[in-house]
């Protein structure tokens, strides 16, 4: 097992024929996902790197029987294909494109919880890696094969930091079950917390690392989560000990304006709810390494 | 994006919120002549910079008549006012905007920010005006009101009212009240704001409403669809260092330490800060290269770096995902042969073609320290500035 998508969900591509689209899809087929198709409106009928265009997401989830999608479409129209994704049933969806106006994403969050729980879709990100459970399937753009296949589960918002957990743990030889990017902006399809529930329902995880940073109540509703709700580890990092208060530190959420914002309360909260806090990014390893 | 004062009232105003009738200067003769255009017998003038507390800081004068205005003017304009927002550093005062004094019973605080607890707009109101909300939250907690607008039917009139009540406006005010709160709401949705507030809102002796003070920020990311928002952006209150590296397509903080940092992806950039934080040295800056760090990029980045000159020593912090080491370490070697760098550079590469990457820099004449992991390359960073400094 592993969470949102395994070897046998059937991935569609939103903008598939774009640049980044083509890329990554090659990317994503590579490493042994079940891409069956994409979407480009208005290029329905002809094939891209041999899996056909869909119109539609309702078009290719009715052909193809899609469950899960990844969307490539630039920032203004980013919105819009992840509420096409929710209408069409698509169970999860990633969104990688960085720059989607902050009110865009409060309509999108307020679609989308329209639908029934049972048939809402989870989305993760924007402006995130996307999704790898090792050694089955890539919904995303991280490298591969700096991941090994094990018990560990990762939530972050940062790409390369995520990165840099995931090759500490290789090198000591210890692999991930799935490793998910909920994104840096200040609105995210989902949450830490969504995240950790489905690392506790999943059998093969047994530890799990959240990779957290200055800005928003999403860590300490974590820290809440893990105490009251958990069996399993939960270990964290926070970044942003040397950001100052009020400025963005390149991600669009990363920004100290409140009370229980920065970094070293961040820190002091996941500590008081007794979660293993990482003091230092070089140290996620070693850390890992003895709750296993 | 922050815009000044006089800007954020001009935008008010078109969605009908009250505000004086004022004018803009750019010199001490302007700034007479928009008092006498006004009328009036007393004036206030109001350095526009990009932040709040400026009465404080001695950036609002009081003006009995035109002389006076003209002295306030001639007084203000070119100085760097430094606020308790803006850093030892300050602002620059270039523009001044002229208001008749209008006198008032009471202050009022008004707010609207997008909340991410709930992912809502929330309205924030205050029968306390006049401090800002942060104090206002030590001292009297229960005098801020809060409402969470639904974003599918926005602001509604009940709600308006309620914050309206709320407050202990009179009942004759409660009309205007609601009007003017509905128009700010329809501004902050139709134009994208972050941040809208109204410190103070007054209620005048003649009982009208008015926005005496008035502060918008805006969400750059939907500054595509808004141009004569955009239109607004004042570079002259930004860093110079900041604003060169945004018009370039990288994103970059300066702070005050002695390690430059040039690092791919924000959240590898913080931590690499921490980093270097834990090993004991001060981070010169934050930047974030982006996904596809091309030699070029590279190239500037160490450009932007090395304009800081307290910058003693530079670290380069790759994790390559989609990116290539070997890109990265060609840029690295083209910098330090194009630039004269003479601070030590300590270089950390990682993830996809790292072997081609490593290759590349021993195979160079540059001169650099290179590290391993991202533990090594804090201490190797700060190791090189305290080396350097004995």
């Amino acid at each position: 097992m592993s969470i949102v998508v395994d070897e046998k969900t059937p991935v569609i591509v939103q903008g598939f024929t774009g640049r980044m689209g083509t890329f990554h899809a090659e990317e994503m087929i590579e490493y042994g996902t079940n891409v069956v198709g994409g979407i480009a409106p208005g290029k329905s009928g002809s094939d891209h790197l041999g899996l056909p265009v869909f119109d539609t997401v309702k078009d290719a989830v009715n052909e193809t029987g899609a469950e899960a999608s990844i969307v490539f479409v630039p920032p203004p129209f980013a919105a819009d294909a992840i509420m096409e994704a929710a209408d069409a049933g698509i169970a999860h969806c990633v969104c990688i494109t960085d720059g989607i106006p902050a009110q865009d994403m409060m309509k999108v969050k307020r679609y989308m919880r329209t639908k029934r729980v049972e048939k809402r879709m989870t989305l993760m990100g924007p402006n995130c890696a996307g999704v790898i459970s090792p050694g089955k399937a890539l919904l995303g753009i991280m490298p591969g094969h700096i991941y090994a296949q094990g018990p560990v589960g990762i939530i972050g918002r940062s790409g390369t930091l995520g990165y840099e957990a995931a090759s500490q743990l290789k090198s000591l030889g210890i692999g991930v079950s799935t490793s998910v990017g909920i994104g840096g902006d200040p609105i995210n399809g989902s949450s830490f917390t969504d995240h950790l529930k489905a690392f506790e329902q999943d059998p093969e995880t047994s530890v799990v690392c959240v990779i957290g940073e200055i800005g928003g109540p999403q860590e300490a509703q974590a820290a809440a989560f893990a105490r009251d709700h958990m069996h399993k580890k939960v270990v964290a990092y926070i970044a942003g000990l040397s950001a100052p208060k009020g400025r963005t530190m390149g991600h669009a959420g990363a920004i100290v304006t409140g009370p229980g914002e920065s970094a070293a309360e961040k820190i002091e909260i996941m500590k008081d709810h007794g979660v293993t806090v990482v003091e230092r990014p070089s140290d996620f390893g070693t850390v890992i390494s003895k709750l296993l | 994006m922050d815009i000044h004062e006089y800007q954020a009232k001009a935008l008010l105003s078109d969605f009908g919120v009250p505000i004086a009738t004022g004018g803009l200067a750019y010199s001490p003769e302007q700034a007479a002549y928009r008092a006498k255009e006004i009328g009036g017998e007393q004036w206030v003038v109001k350095a526009q910079i990009h932040s709040g507390a400026r009465g404080k800081a001695g950036g609002i004068r009081m003006c009995a008549d035109e002389n006076e205005v003209w002295e306030a003017a001639d007084d203000l304009l070119g100085r760097r006012l430094v606020t308790n927002q803006t850093g030892p550093g300050g602002r620059g005062v270039y523009r001044l905007y002229i208001e008749p004094v209008v006198p008032f019973e009471r202050e009022l605080y008004l707010s609207m920010v997008l909340d991410r607890q709930t992912e809502r707009i929330v309205l924030v109101m205050s029968g306390s005006g006049g401090m800002e909300i942060e104090e206002l939250a030590e001292t009297d907690p229960g005098a801020i009101h809060r409402i969470h607008i639904e974003p599918a039917v926005g602001l509604q009139g009940f709600q308006a009212r309620e914050a309206a009540f709320a407050c202990g406006l009179d009942a004759g005010l409660i009309a205007q009240a609601e009007t003017l709160l509905l128009g700010a709401y329809k501004a902050f949705r139709a134009l994208d704001a972050t941040l809208l507030e109204i410190n103070p809102l007054v209620v005048t002796e003649e009982g009208r409403l008015l926005a005496l003070d008035a502060k918008m920020s805006f969400d750059d990311n939907a500054l595509f669809r808004h141009q004569n928002v955009s239109e607004l952006r004042d570079k002259s209150q930004e860093d110079p260092r900041e604003m060169n590296a945004a018009d370039r397509g990288l994103s970059y903080v300066g702070l005050d330490g002695n390690i430059g940092c040039i690092i791919n992806g924000a959240g590898l950039a913080m931590a690499t800060m921490d980093m270097i934080k834990h090993a004991g040295g001060e981070p010169a800056n934050f930047l974030d290269i982006g996904g596809g760090a091309s030699p070029d990029r590279v190239a500037k980045a160490f450009k932007l770096v090395l304009s800081d000159d307290r910058v003693e020593a530079i670290l380069v912090n790759i994790f390559a995902g989609i990116n290539r080491c070997d890109w990265v370490a060609e840029g690295v070697v083209k910098a330090m042969n194009e630039l004269d760098v003479k601070v030590p550079v300590v270089v950390r590469l990682s993830g996809t073609n790292v072997e081609e990457g490593r290759r590349i820099l021993e195979q160079s004449d540059v001169d650099l320290i290179t590290a391993e992991t991202l533990a090594e390359a804090g201490e190797k960073s700060v190791a090189a500035v305290s080396w350097e400094a004995n």
